[in-house]
């Protein structure tokens, strides 16, 4: 079955001082419109590559990508990312990060008025329309990386990327960003691969968890497919036998089958 | 929505407050920003005036001095003509070569400071020649310029040029090159053409490190100004100071330095505000 982003056997590896390090072997995977991915897996296992191969920012060995037919070759706004530490302009309010995409997304295609009402409309939806003109350093990590989910939304892309957004941040900002992007998911039935190690916010947001193997030579070990019905609560649904089996799937892979060598 | 509302509230009400405070907390800290400058000044006017005070010293005390140039620090503004002008206008014609040949290079230091920064390969063809040629000091730049432009105005403003120029290259190239993978990954995603990314991304995230390097070449070329002026000649603050040698007017000498020493200060905090003003924060 086609999927709207198809990865095909996608290969990478890099030229480092001591000869070929393979990083990534044989990764296949399909995802369909609207569906929640997460991939997991122990750090250094490439989940980071898979996602910068994805995003084109970094090509594969060999292998492909497809995203809604099309190759992906180049990175682009349709394929918006979601970087660990923000990178927000520093420089640049709230508002005028998200704007500075806006702007170079629907410069020709919206009004200038349209595009400040868009731009509005997606700092809303991550709910920092309080603070439109601070800072990046005047806003605390969890707001910033509100931010810089709201700067991927508003590209409207077809695909949304999440390299770890919530791994800098403490337990209860982490619960309160996940609220958010569940709700926006809900919302706008976004497709989206999110990488994270946390197995509990992999079985609160995705449709299917990917586990990846430990590298080198990564691949894909297991797909986890979470059959909870949404909207989800993290209360309501932690008590129930699915998200017990798929927990014990995923926590049996991470800590039994694959367990890193330490 | 109500809390959020009331938040708001307590905020505005608490800003007039708040700038009051602020206000006394200033004029509280006013004294002990002032006071130890005040003391260390008036030490050194002693020590000056011991030191220089009793007959047979080659150097003017201040009192001496002060009488000695009251004419000259009371009217700044008088122009007989030739090089017999006020102070005002000496340190007018300085800061006028500095202006000139400080804007070059300024343009162009951060033109090629981007090249370098951006650029492994002009980085690894021109840096060991700016390695090089920044270490040749600013005189020994004069003789052959005057040399190649035959006249001494443009000379001086090239020795200006060549001795503020280094410091701005390779600040901003460094400023160039310590741009975050983040912020080009940002650029590539909404794919900023060339132009886009020189004044969204580059220009921006590099600026403080520009002015660093702005910075010391203003001082350097402000340095540089009075040794060449005192070989060039003409109107000039350095063409003031070896007059007042030939003329043994000691008192005049020690005025154009403090004003020298002035003027260098002011132009440094100048560069410095341009650049906090520019970058939107502390430089």
């Amino acid at each position: 079955m086609q999927g709207y982003l198809t990865i095909e056997q996608v290969c990478k590896s890099f030229d480092s001082g001591s000869g070929r390090f393979q990083a990534l072997t044989n990764v296949s995977l399909s995802i369909a419109k609207g569906e929640f991915v997460t991939i997991i897996g122990h750090s250094g296992c490439g989940k980071s590559t898979l996602l910068n191969i994805i995003a084109g920012l970094t090509p594969p060995s060999t292998g492909a990508v497809l995203l809604d037919g099309a190759v992906v070759d180049e990175p682009g706004p349709d394929r918006a990312v979601v970087f660990q530490n923000h990178s927000l302009l520093p420089w640049l309010s709230a508002y005028a990060n998200v704007r500075l995409a806006v702007d170079k997304v629907f410069g020709k295609t919206k009004s200038a008025a349209e595009r400040d009402e868009w731009t509005r409309h997606n700092l809303s939806l991550v709910k920092m329309d309080h603070a439109l003109t601070k800072k990046p350093d005047e806003l605390s990590g969890g707001m910033r990386q509100r931010v810089g989910i709201a700067r991927a939304l508003s590209m409207q892309p077809k695909i949304l990327l999440l390299d770890e957004p919530f791994g800098a941040l403490d337990a209860l900002t982490r619960a309160h960003l996940q609220d958010t992007v569940m709700e926006i998911h809900q919302a706008t039935r976004n497709t989206a691969i999110m990488i994270t190690h946390d197995v509990d916010e992999a079985l609160l947001l995705s449709d299917r968890i990917v586990m990846m193997t430990n590298g080198p030579a990564a691949t894909i070990g297991d797909i986890c497919c979470v059959d909870l019905e949404r909207p989800r609560h993290r209360l309501v649904h932690a008590d129930t036998v699915e998200y017990a089996r798929c927990r014990r799937q995923v926590m049996q892979f991470l800590y039994d089958r694959h367990a890193r060598a330490a | 929505m109500t809390g959020t509302l009331g938040e708001a509230d307590v905020k505005a009400a608490r800003r007039p407050l708040l700038t009051q405070f602020r206000l006394l907390e200033k004029v509280r800290k006013f004294p002990a920003l002032v006071i130890p400058p005040l003391i260390t000044l008036a030490a050194l006017l002693l020590l000056w005036q011991i030191l220089c005070g009793q007959g047979g010293s080659s150097l003017p005390p201040p009192t001496k001095m002060l009488k000695d140039t009251w004419e000259l620090i009371r009217d700044p503004f008088f122009n007989n003509g030739g090089t017999d002008v006020g102070l005002f206008w000496q340190i007018l014609a300085s800061l006028k070569r500095v202006g000139i040949g400080f804007s070059l290079a300024a343009v162009s230091g951060i033109a090629l400071g981007v090249l370098i920064g951006q650029s492994s390969f002009a980085h690894r063809g021109l840096d060991p020649i700016f390695q090089i040629l920044r270490t040749v000091p600013p005189l020994a730049w004069l003789p052959i310029s005057l040399a190649a432009f035959k006249d001494s105005g443009p000379s001086a403003i090239f020795v200006i040029y060549i001795t503020a120029i280094w410091p701005i290259i390779l600040n901003t190239a460094v400023g160039v090159r310590q741009i975050p993978q983040d912020y080009r990954n940002i650029a590539r995603v909404l794919r900023l053409n060339g132009f886009e990314y020189f004044f969204k991304i580059m220009l921006p995230a590099s600026v403080p490190y520009m002015f660093t390097g702005l910075r010391i070449g203003v001082g350097l070329s402000w340095l540089a100004i009075v040794a060449a002026e005192m070989l060039v000649g003409g109107v000039g603050i350095g063409f003031f100071i070896w007059d007042a040698w030939n003329s043994s007017l000691l008192s005049e000498i020690i005025l154009a330095l403090i004003y020298v020493g002035i003027i260098g200060f002011l132009l440094d905090r100048a560069i410095g505000f341009a650049g906090r003003l520019i970058a939107g924060r502390p430089i």
